[in-house]
């Protein structure tokens, strides 16, 4: 057995999915939850990689991840809060902010790592997994999927974390009615400011934390520039599973293993250029967009500021 | 402030209002919305709050319901001067509200809707929200899917769902705003149905509507809006004095009748219909227009507008009016009959084509289609003709020929103006229609279809515009008089067409007799002439 | 969202703005307007480089001193004007007419690597004089191309721009790269690019210096958007589209049409810009080169108010940070991404500005 089925290739396919994969799935779902609220947060992209800064650095100093990931957090939320305030509160263009946040992160972030680590470029030691017991046994997937750090499952566990407070929660419909029906929410007696506000804040840590995965655990190292768009891919994640968590951790996977294939069939022994293989999501979504037009539907009041009495 | 009925303040016996307004007064830009309005709810009672659209009814129920805050005057509720601060104040002190746009959330199911606005911290509480939705549905006596998502359910059914959920929290107070408005004859039956009970219930209930028929079926008292004010209220008892018929006609009286404080002059003699035998210039025979989900479906329309004449339509609003002006304009597509200009087909011709051709439309819309707010209004004067000479040259502007083109419209039509490249948005509602009649009666028109023309605009810019239009159709225009006030349909026309849910149910001529057939055709009674 | 461009409302100008009350004239207010965030950012910037412990005086000396008095960096200062003086007609384009065309870096990319190719391999046979201006068509051509789908998808079933610009601006990247490996590759390069095309056969210099004719280009092209948007007719219906999409309806104007020709122009211009910086400073495009342009020219679009002249004096002087930035930075010991910074600021303080502005015309109206 050779060439594409090999069991290296197998194996380098499933941990690169997971790899790639996570950052995007806990944005994605961040950004889903500001969207389904109907906030366009255009701003993660930034969010990301100010969480990839600041939890590099943090554990950097603290010698730990968990602080890290604290720390990524931290950073995703500090531009999120600014986007809460100027959108949210004061209804100024969602676009317009999102670009500038995510421009301001690009540079403050190249900046800071510019002073700090150019000359010196550390490394973060290579994270221990934490194997499941018999699940990392199975050939293939059990290294790939069950021997992995244990964030990762947390942020498996995130999406059903998600399912349920969508699902089963007053959180859950308050943030579906702040999206699908402003006006519903304002009418029920709960603030669509503040509803919206806290999402955009849940968006921020949760694109923290997977800019800090991505630079802590996926690479072990910042760069600048590293998100490469991981956050736009997030909001088309969140925008196609269309208030579905799980369709966001497919999705994510799906990216992660198209954006790592080129590695896999490197390892596989056959040589595709790296640009084929990453056009195949962004093809994909095209084509699911095309067919399915009609029924792409957004949050109804995505991108709009809410004002009581404006219909 | 009331008309010549006794203003009906004696109270029915030990009943004592539990909401009462009292002199309020509401503006917004360029509008007065409410102007020192007056009124009582009672418990165990349905009140219709009857009113054309623009009356003001919208407005007095988002102050009720916590939405708007009034300018002057004062709530009370149980005897207590209250500021109703917001939505949520409004349901604490028992004042629950159904409005016309629905506010339940399409994606949510019907119990989750009814569970939606509890603390985000509290858990989902599935059991206790089944057993008060069957509480209340049992006193509704009506029943409901639970499980099914609310954008499922058919309109009635929505409805339902909103009124269960402005009784959630044993609310005495009940505001229905317009709620027959997209209903079915089945449902608006068991909406009457479901008040009923509630009276009985002791709720007390406020019952806006614009249909006359309704507010004398459902209402136990039955208070008239117009233009803002309250014209006028029917007690209880002289509801029952007067039976079904006298209360119509009394009704019709305050609402489109002389009894008005502002009404058309008070001319006693209403023969308008002048002999009009120029060659008729606008024809519709069987006309079918498009329509979309929940528009009125325009079908089965014709008439004949001759030179100088005025054509006007009557009809309570909603009854496919603007759908067919949108037909006759060409915005919306022609899918059966014919329509001619000049004896010359014009089904198929494109918007501009029509306007080139002489067909005007002045759309009662005038900031949401008829003008761009942001552009000056010299261009706004030009926007159906963009690219025509002697404006354009070569597709490019000139100036000084727009500049002076709208100077003369703004002289000729009065329109006051900073100048001519003020955005047009920053005009008074008055000055914007002015501007738009200036742009449609421009440049030789043939015929012309006024939508609503003095909607929302003070007492002056309405004798300014039913000028204008009586001095165009002086000079030969075939004109479609479209509007919602039978004052100035009867003053301005020289027959009266009826539209009721899409159909032209009948064409009367501006005789004495003309306003008691044409009330009387808009409300579905009267025989087709 | 039913993906209306009218609900994004991209027009920040106009309501709110003039100078009614203040007893200055409109003009000055606009420029007023544009300067305050500027000096904000400026002063906020300097703050950071303090943190950062450097000097923020001779920081911003050194800038100015690079990009704008140095002949050698005026040079390179306006040479870097020509893409993206044309980056924002296409944008003035699209946003005017209430569009969200976000996908210009792809579109930039795609028509440069066709360019270079096509431009590369056609000068062995033909004189370049008819070589240059079918290279910037083609690159015209490509861009526009490569806007169909999204504008086909928004005019006809109203699917949101945003995202569809978006994916086709990544997929772009990624399909140039493709071209550039494999169909364009010159095998005579370790490094993966196209074809080169000599200096010699690129558009030619002024008057001994440095710069070529496509800064000349790129300012003649925004001039004639900034006309059309202005003087013309079909400007005017591209704006009343963006301004009232209803209105647009109620005055006969077939919108889906105008969608679709309004994305084919601001892509085609973007395709242009890629063109110009090919023909007239690269000759050849090198693998993984994205100079993403895109994010940075949006804010300045918008800062100068979707005014073209006003567009050609922020690019001038966002070239002179980035060139001048550059010396800047490596004599502070910085990476040139401290510009990025100055701009986001400038776009939050100017967000901020606009909000305040119109704040107060509410308050006086009232």
């Amino acid at each position: 057995m050779s060439g594409l089925l090999s069991d290296a290739f197998l194996i380098s396919l499933v941990a690169g999915a997971i790899a790639a994969g996570i950052p995007l799935l806990l944005a994605g779902l961040g950004e889903q939850v500001s969207e389904k609220a109907g906030v366009l947060n255009i701003g993660i992209e930034g969010m990301m990689l100010l969480g990839a800064y600041t939890g590099f650095y943090v554990a950097f100093l603290s010698g730990s991840l968990w602080l890290g990931f604290l720390g990524g957090a931290v950073g995703g939320l500090i531009l999120a809060s600014l986007m809460a305030l100027l959108c949210v509160r004061l209804g100024l263009n969602q676009i317009v902010i999102g670009i500038a946040l995510t421009l301001g992160a690009d540079g403050i972030t190249a900046l800071l790592h510019h002073v700090q680590f150019s000359r010196t470029y550390p490394r973060l030691p290579a994270v221990d997994t934490l194997p499941i017991p018999l699940l990392s046994q199975i050939p293939i997937v059990g290294p790939g999927i069950f021997d992995r750090h244990p964030s990762v499952y947390l942020a498996i566990i995130a999406v059903f974390v998600l399912v349920w407070v969508f699902r089963r929660t007053n959180v859950g419909l308050n943030l579906q009615a702040a999206g699908d029906k402003p006006a519903a929410l304002d009418a029920a007696g709960v603030s669509v400011t503040t509803t919206r506000t806290l999402a955009v804040l849940f968006t921020g840590m949760m694109a923290g934390l997977g800019g800090a995965y991505m630079s802590m655990i996926g690479a072990g190292i910042f760069i600048p520039f590293m998100t490469g768009g991981a956050g736009f891919i997030a909001i088309v994640l969140a925008m196609l599973a269309r208030g579905h968590p799980t369709w966001v951790l497919y999705g994510a996977l799906l990216f992660g293993a198209s954006l790592s294939l080129t590695t896999a069939l490197q390892v596989g022994g056959v040589n595709v250029p790296t640009d084929v293989v990453q056009m195949l999501p962004f093809a994909m979504v095209m084509l699911v967009l095309v067919i399915f037009a009609r029924r792409s539907a957004l949050p109804a009041a995505l991108g709009l500021p809410y004002v009581r009495g404006q219909r | 402030m009331t008309n010549s009925l006794p203003a009906a303040t004696a109270e029915t016996g030990a009943n004592a209002p539990i909401v009462v307004v009292d002199g309020v007064t509401k503006r917004f830009p360029g509008v007065v919305a409410n102007d020192d309005v007056s009124l009582s709810i009672y418990p165990g009672e349905v009140q219709a709050l009857l009113g054309e659209n623009g009356a003001g009814k919208s407005t007095l129920i988002a102050m009720l319901s916590g939405m708007l805050q009034p300018d002057a005057g004062a709530i009370r509720v149980r005897d207590q001067a209250t500021a109703i601060s917001s939505p949520r104040r409004a349901l604490e002190l028992g004042i629950g509200t159904v409005y016309q746009h629905p506010t339940l959330v399409p994606t949510l199911t019907v119990l989750e809707n009814l569970m939606l606005g509890a603390p985000w911290h509290q858990r989902m509480n599935r059991a206790a929200t089944r057993r008060r939705l069957g509480e209340i549905s049992e006193m509704l006596g009506i029943s409901l899917p639970e499980d099914a998502t609310l954008g499922d359910l058919s309109l009635g059914q929505q409805q339902q769902v909103e009124i269960v959920k402005a009784l959630w929290r044993g609310e005495q107070v009940l505001i229905l705003d317009e709620a027959t408005a997209m209903l079915t004859p089945k449902g608006v039956e068991d909406l009457g149905q479901v008040m009923g009970r509630l009276r009985d219930a002791g709720i007390a209930i406020l019952f806006i509507t614009h249909k006359l028929n309704e507010a004398v079926r459902f209402g136990d008292r039955v208070t008239v809006l117009k233009l803002g004010r309250k014209v006028g209220e029917l007690t209880p008892d002289q509801l029952a004095a007067l039976g079904e018929d006298q209360a119509i006609t009394r009704i019709v009286d305050l609402m489109f009748g002389t009894a008005s404080p502002e009404g058309a002059g008070g001319d006693a003699d209403r023969n308008n219909s002048r002999l009009i035998d120029g060659p008729v210039v606008l024809s519709a025979d069987e006309l079918v227009a498009a329509a979309g989900p929940g528009e009125p479906a325009v079908s089965g329309v014709a008439f004949q507008v001759r030179a100088g004449e005025v054509f006007g339509i009557a009809g309570v609003d909603g009854n496919g009016q603007k759908q067919l002006a949108e037909a006759l304009a060409g915005q919306r597509r022609i899918v059966g009959g014919s329509l001619s200009l000049k004896s010359e087909p014009i089904s198929g011709l494109s918007v501009v084509q029509r306007q080139r051709a002489g067909l005007r439309y002045v759309t009662d819309d005038r900031l949401g289609e008829g003008t761009v707010g942001t552009f000056q209004v010299g261009l706004n004067l030009l926007l159906k003709r963009i690219g025509d000479e002697p404006f354009w040259r070569n597709g490019t502007i000139r100036k000084r020929e727009v500049e002076r083109h709208a100077r003369t419209l703004i002289d000729r039509h009065d329109v006051r103006t900073p100048g001519p490249q003020t955005p047009i948005g920053r005009l008074s509602g008055g000055n914007i229609q002015k501007a738009l009649l200036a742009r449609e009666l421009d440049n030789a028109p043939i015929a012309v279809i006024y939508n609503k023309p003095t909607y929302g605009l003070d007492a002056n810019n309405i004798q300014f515009a039913r000028r204008a239009i009586r001095e165009q159709a002086d000079q030969g225009v075939a004109t479609v008089l479209i509007s919602t006030d039978l004052d100035e349909i009867l003053e301005l026309s020289d027959r009266i067409g009826v539209m009721l849910q899409g159909r032209m149910v009948g064409i009367v001529d501006n005789d004495r007799d003309a306003q008691r057939r044409v009330g009387e055709l808009m409300i579905g009674v009267g025989a087709a002439a | 969202m039913t993906a209306d461009a009218g609900t994004n409302d991209p027009t920040p100008t106009a309501a709110g703005l003039s100078g009614q009350g203040t007893g200055m004239p409109e003009w000055l207010v606009r420029i007023v307007l544009a300067l305050v965030p500027i000096l904000l950012a400026l002063i906020v910037g300097a703050v950071i480089l303090l943190l950062l412990g450097r000097d923020p005086i001779s920081f911003y000396v050194n800038i100015v001193r690079r990009g704008l008095i140095s002949w050698i960096g005026l040079q390179e200062t306006i040479t870097r004007c020509a893409p993206l003086i044309l980056l924002g007609a296409s944008l003035i384009v699209a946003f005017r007419a209430g569009l969200w065309n976000l996908g210009i870096d792809g579109q930039f990319l795609l028509a440069a690597v066709i360019t270079a190719a096509l431009s590369a391999s056609m000068i062995q046979s033909v004189p370049a004089w008819i070589v240059l201006p079918v290279g910037m068509v083609a690159g015209f051509l490509v861009g526009a191309v490569w806007s169909l789908i999204p504008a086909l998808l928004k005019a006809y079933q109203g699917v949101n721009e945003i995202v569809t610009t978006l994916m086709m601006s990544f997929l772009g990247v990624s399909l140039a790269n493709v071209l550039i490996k494999i169909p364009f590759n010159d095998p005579n390069t370790t490094v993966p690019q196209t074809l080169t095309l000599a200096t010699d056969d690129r558009l030619p210099r002024l008057f001994g210096t440095t710069i070529n004719i496509g800064v000349v280009i790129a300012v003649v092209v925004i001039l004639v958007v900034h006309w059309v948007m202005t003087r013309t007719a079909f400007g005017l219906r591209l704006q009343t589209v963006g301004a009232n999409p209803k209105a647009a309806l109620h005055a006969g104007l077939s919108v889906p049409l105008l969608t679709v020709v309004t994305f084919g122009l601001s892509a085609g211009l973007a395709g242009l810009a890629g063109s110009v910086e090919i023909l007239g400073v690269w000759g050849n495009v090198r693998a993984d080169w994205n100079p993403g342009y895109g994010l940075a020219i949006i804010p300045l679009v918008f800062l100068a108010r979707f005014n073209g002249i006003a567009v050609i004096g922020f690019t001038f002087f966002f070239a002179m940070l980035s060139i001048g930035g550059e010396t800047a930075s490596r004599r502070a010991d910085l990476p040139n991404y401290f510009v990025l910074v100055l701009v986001a600021l400038i776009l939050i303080f100017m967000a901020l500005t606009e909000w305040l502005s119109h704040r107060r015309a509410l308050a006086r109206r009232a």
